[in-house]
C-alpha cells in the first residue's frame, strides 16, 4: 500500500478498483477485499508482452484504461518486464531485459501475446532481434506459468488470418498445448477484461472460469445483442433502415444495418468505453462481432445476419436448368401421350359382331 | 470449423445451394404438373366452371359440416400450425429481411414476443398433430414415411428458431446456424415431396372445381 500511496494511488482509489473489478467478473463483495490484499502485498509478479503480427491496437487499448489511475496501478502491481511499445529499452538492452526476465522468473511469468504467429515461409513474415514469432514463442512459453492471449489476432489468428490468409497465421493456442492460455478476443479488447483476468490471476494464483473457446466467462458469458440498451427495439420490430433516417436518430435497433451483436459474446454493453463514455452501438454503429473468431470473414459487416453472407451465385443457372428440365418433361409427356394416342386402336361394331 | 464458420457457410454456400435447388425444383415440377393437361371435355358447360373454380379454393379451407367435431385435432391443429407459420415465416422482422434481400420487397412486420406466442402455438399444435397420426390407428396405418419426414422437416426449423432466439441448449451461433441449415434441408426438399403442396393447394382446387362446375356440380 505504501509503495502504491507514492505512485500518488490511494487506499480508497485502490480498493474501488479492485471492488471494481470483483463486480465486473460477478465476484462476492469479499472477492474485492481479498484482491486487494493480494494485489498490494504479492511480490510484483513478473510479466512479459510479446507482440506478434498485430497492429499494437490491443497496447493503445490498455493504455487507455479508465478504472482510476490504471496505468500506473498496472505497472505498481505488476512487474512489467518486457512490452516493446511502452519499454524505454531498445535494441540488446531490450533483449537482454526479455532473457532476465525469463531466467529470474522461470515457471512463474505471466506471459502476454498479441497478434497473430506466421507460419508461411518458416515465420518469415515477423521476426524480433533475428528470430520467427514461432521460435520466440515457443522459447518464451517454456517458462510461463500461464499465457494470456491478448486480442483477436492471439485468441484467433484475427485479421492476418482472414481470408486468404497469405502468411499462415494462426493463434497462440494453435502452437502452445501444454500451458493454461486465456483468450481475451476483441479488435482491441476491453482494458477491464484484461485487468480483470490479471488481478484473478494474482488473487486466486488461477485463471478465471473460460468457456468453450478460452474467454472468461465473466465478460464472454452473454451477447452484445442480450444485454444492448437497444434490445427493447429490436423486440418491438422498430429498426433503422440506414444510419441517417428517422430510426437512426431514434436510436432505434441496428441489427438491420449489420450488427452481429445476436452471435458476439463480449461485454461491451455493460462495460462500455473509454471510461463508460459510449460505445460502437451506442455511437450509432452496429457490432463488427470482433471478439468472435472469423468475424472479417463472417460476411458483410452491413448485411443483417438473416441476409445470404456471400452473393448467390448459383441461382440463375439453376432457375433456367429447372425451366429447361421442366419443358423437356413437359415434351417427353406430350409425346407419350401422342404415341398413346397414335397406337389406340378403335372398336368397329363389325369387330364385336364377330 | 468453428461455429462462426458453420454459421458463414450455412449463410454463405449453403443458402446458395439451397435456393438454387429449391428454385431448379420448384419450376421443374411446376411445368411438368401444369403442362400434363387434360382432355378437352367436349360436353357443353353446366355451370360457369370458373366461378365454381374460385368458390372450392376458399370452400375446401373450411370443414365440410359435421367434420370439424369428428376430427377437431386435423381441423383446429391444422388452421393453427398453418396460420402460425405464416406468421413466424412473414412476419418476424429478421426474415423479412431475407425475403428483401432475396426479391427486393419489403413489408412492416410484428413484435418479436407475438411472435415468440404464435411460433409457441405453432410448437404445440404441430406435437398434437403428430401424437394424433401416432395413436389413431386409422391415420397411423395411412401414414408412409414421407408423412413422418415432413413433419420433421417442418417442426425442426420451428423448433431450432425458437431455442435460438431463448438460448436453449446450444449457444446463440450454433443453434442460428442450426436454424439456417434446417431451413436450407426444408428447401431442398419441398418441391420433391407432398410439401409441394404449398405451390399446387390452390390450383389443384381451383380444377377441381372447375371441373365439378362443369359438370353440373358446382361445390
Amino acid at each position: 500500500m505504501a509503495g502504491l500511496a507514492r505512485h500518488g494511488v490511494s487506499r480508497r482509489s485502490f480498493l474501488k478498483f479492485c471492488t471494481t473489478l470483483a463486480s465486473a467478473m460477478a465476484l462476492p463483495p469479499a472477492a474485492g477485499m481479498a484482491m486487494a490484499e493480494a494485489m498490494a502485498a504479492a511480490r510484483r509478479p513478473s510479466v512479459i508482452w510479446l507482440p506478434f503480427q498485430e497492429c499494437t491496437g490491443c497496447t493503445e487499448s490498455i493504455t487507455r484504461s479508465h478504472a482510476p489511475t490504471l496505468e500506473s496501478l498496472i505497472f505498481n502491481v505488476i512487474s512489467l518486464d518486457y512490452q516493446e511499445t511502452l519499454m524505454a529499452a531498445a535494441g540488446h538492452q531490450a533483449e537482454e531485459a526479455l532473457h532476465n526476465a525469463i531466467k529470474d522468473n522461470f515457471g512463474k511469468y505471466l506471459l502476454i501475446i498479441d497478434g497473430s504467429i506466421p507460419l508461411g515461409v518458416d515465420g518469415a513474415y515477423s521476426c524480433i532481434a533475428g528470430k520467427s514469432n514461432l521460435d520466440t514463442l515457443k522459447e518464451v512459453a517454456k517458462g510461463a506459468a500461464a499465457i494470456v492471449a491478448m486480442g483477436s489476432c492471439a485468441a484467433y489468428g484475427g485479421i492476418p488470418k482472414a481470408n486468404p490468409n497469405p502468411t499462415g497465421a494462426v493463434s497462440v493456442s494453435d502452437i502452445i498445448k501444454d500451458k493454461p492460455i486465456v483468450n481475451i478476443p476483441g479488435c482491441p479488447p476491453i482494458p477491464v477484461v484484461m485487468t480483470g483476468v490479471l488481478a484473478h490471476f494474482l488473487t486466486f494464483g488461477s485463471l478465471p472460469e473460460l468457456d468453450k473457446l478460452g474467454r472468461p466467462k465473466a465478460f464472454y458469458g452473454e451477447t452484445i445483442h442480450d444485454r444492448c440498451y437497444r434490445r427493447a427495439f429490436y423486440d418491438q420490430g422498430k429498426f433503422a433502415k440506414t444510419f441517417d433516417d428517422e430510426g437512426a436518430r431514434n436510436g432505434w435497433c441496428l441489427f438491420e444495418l449489420g450488427c452481429k451483436g445476436p452471435v458476439t459474446y463480449n461485454a461491451c454493453a455493460t462495460t462500455k468505453w473509454n471510461g463508460g463514455t459510449s460505445w460502437p452501438v451506442e455511437s450509432g454503429h452496429g457490432c463488427l462481432g470482433c471478439s468472435e473468431p472469423d468475424f472479417w470473414d463472417a460476411g458483410s459487416f452491413y448485411k443483417a445476419l438473416s441476409m445470404p453472407a456471400s452473393p448467390l451465385k448459383t441461382v440463375a443457372a439453376a432457375a433456367a436448368v429447372g425451366a429447361a428440365a421442366g419443358a423437356a418433361v413437359s415434351f417427353a409427356n406430350r409425346s407419350k401421350k401422342g404415341a398413346a394416342k397414335a397406337a389406340h386402336e378403335t372398336t368397329t361394331l363389325p369387330d364385336l359382331e364377330k | 470449423m468453428s461455429e462462426m464458420q458453420l454459421l458463414t457457410w450455412a449463410r454463405g454456400t449453403g443458402l446458395d445451394l439451397a435456393i438454387s435447388i429449391f428454385v431448379l425444383g420448384v419450376l421443374l415440377r411446376l411445368f411438368e404438373i401444369y403442362s400434363l393437361g387434360r382432355k378437352k371435355d367436349l360436353s357443353e358447360p353446366r355451370t360457369v366452371s370458373g366461378a365454381s373454380g374460385m368458390n372450392t379454393v376458399f370452400r375446401r379451407s373450411l370443414p365440410p359440416p359435421g367434420m370439424l367435431k369428428n376430427s377437431p385435432i386435423t381441423y383446429i391443429g391444422g388452421y393453427i400450425f398453418h396460420i402460425g407459420l405464416a406468421i413466424i415465416v412473414f412476419l418476424f422482422a429478421p426474415h423479412i429481411k431475407l425475403f428483401q434481400d432475396l426479391v427486393g420487397i419489403s413489408w412492416p412486420g410484428l413484435p418479436s414476443q407475438l411472435v415468440d406466442f404464435a411460433t409457441v402455438l405453432t410448437i404445440v399444435a404441430m406435437l398434437i398433430v403428430l401424437a394424433d397420426r401416432i395413436m389413431k390407428p386409422v391415420k397411423r396405418y395411412l401414414s408412409t414415411f414421407q408423412d413422418w419426414f415432413t413433419w420433421a422437416l417442418t417442426f425442426l426449423p420451428v423448433l431450432t428458431g425458437w431455442m435460438a432466439v431463448h438460448h436453449l441448449l446450444l449457444p446463440y451461433t450454433t443453434m442460428l446456424a442450426l436454424h439456417i441449415l434446417t431451413v436450407e434441408l426444408l428447401l431442398v426438399c419441398l418441391p420433391f415431396t407432398k410439401l409441394f403442396h404449398a405451390f399446387t393447394v390452390f390450383g389443384s382446387r381451383w380444377f377441381s372445381g372447375a371441373v365439378n362446375g362443369h359438370k353440373g356440380v358446382a361445390v
